[in-house]
């Protein structure tokens, strides 16, 4: 299996990724710069967080029409599994590939520090390895993490059980607590919380490392099964 | 050329922090007639003035200058002055 951490200028948690991945996971994977053209020849597209185009505008507006956004809508589309974390997710919600915005913090300061997730939604092939119900500690770090929808998107939400992490404690004002969603099909998944940070036992919780363990196991199921 | 001036706000119903913050500033100065304060965007553009211009506009509205989950927009079109 391969992976690819698409680097957008002004991206700084592409190193966490691709550790996570090559160290957690021991599979391939490569950095690929936000101007190719393509990643068509990976079974997996990670986007890092970080502060893409100095955020101007609006948060991942602007990385959302970036040369290399093209082929990674294409494979979303196809059913690879595609993860945004932080910026990541930001850059997803402006493309459309989820539903909804994000919006400045609650009280307007940027958070910094460990958050506990409830596991929502353990019947994604991002989370089967964690427990439904389970309480993680994963680090956020954002300004602008409030997670909002109007209530006609909350309702589609939750009859498709697209909600798969909330926070224990709401601490940026996000909508029903939002800190994670997938798309309808369950493919592409966008949240707050970095997991990539908490990967391993030395950096203080290695709680994030399930979920990228979920994505090489779907991976293998289903090539198995193919095959 | 034409002068563009499209400002960007955010919808009814979307809450607005730094709105409330900056109104609660203007309180504590007391400015206790001021009863809401809505924060947003102003984006000024230069074009060339062709057939399309008003659909040119609205697109570039919709796909980058606001997010339409969360904002509105409105813009003027104005003569450019030569200096």
């Amino acid at each position: 299996m391969k992976f690819a951490v698409i680097v957008f200028p002004g991206s700084n948690c592409d190193d966490d990724m691709f550790y996570a991945v090559k160290e957690g996971l021991n599979v391939e994977v490569e950095k690929v710069w936000y101007s190719e053209e393509s990643v068509a020849d990976f079974d997996a597209i990670l986007l890092p967080g970080g502060f893409s185009y100095g955020d101007y505008l609006r948060t991942g507006a602007i990385a959302r029409f970036a040369p290399v956004m093209a082929s990674v809508m294409e494979e979303a589309k196809k059913g690879k599994p595609v993860l945004g974390v932080c910026n990541g997710f930001q850059i997803l919600l402006e493309a459309g590939l989820l539903p909804g915005a994000m919006q400045r913090n609650k009280n307007l300061k940027f958070i910094c520090r460990p958050a506990e997730l409830i596991v929502e939604n353990n019947e994604t092939g991002f989370t089967d390895k964690y427990e439904k119900g389970e309480c993680i500690s994963v680090p956020i770090a954002h300004g602008e993490g409030s997670y909002f929808c109007d209530e006609k998107t909350l309702s589609q939400l939750q009859a498709n059980n697209q909600i798969v992490f909330t926070y224990r404690d709401n601490v940026n004002g996000s909508v029903a607590d939002i800190a994670g969603i997938t798309n309808k099909e369950g493919n592409v998944l966008g949240m707050m919380p970095h997991p990539e940070r908490a990967a391993a036992d030395v950096l203080g919780s290695a709680d994030g490392l399930k979920l990228f363990q979920s994505i090489l196991n779907h991976w293998r199921e289903s090539n198995v099964l193919t095959s | 050329m034409v002068k563009v001036q499209v400002y960007v706000t955010l919808k009814e119903g979307v809450l607005d922090p730094q709105g409330s913050a900056v109104k609660n500033a203007l309180h504590t100065m007391d400015y206790h007639e001021v009863k809401s304060v809505q924060t947003g965007k102003f984006i000024e553009l230069e074009m060339e003035q062709t057939d399309n211009l008003d659909a040119r506009i609205k697109e570039m509205c919709e796909k980058l200058l606001s997010n339409p989950v969360i904002e509105d927009y409105t813009y003027t079109i104005g003569e450019v002055v030569s200096k």
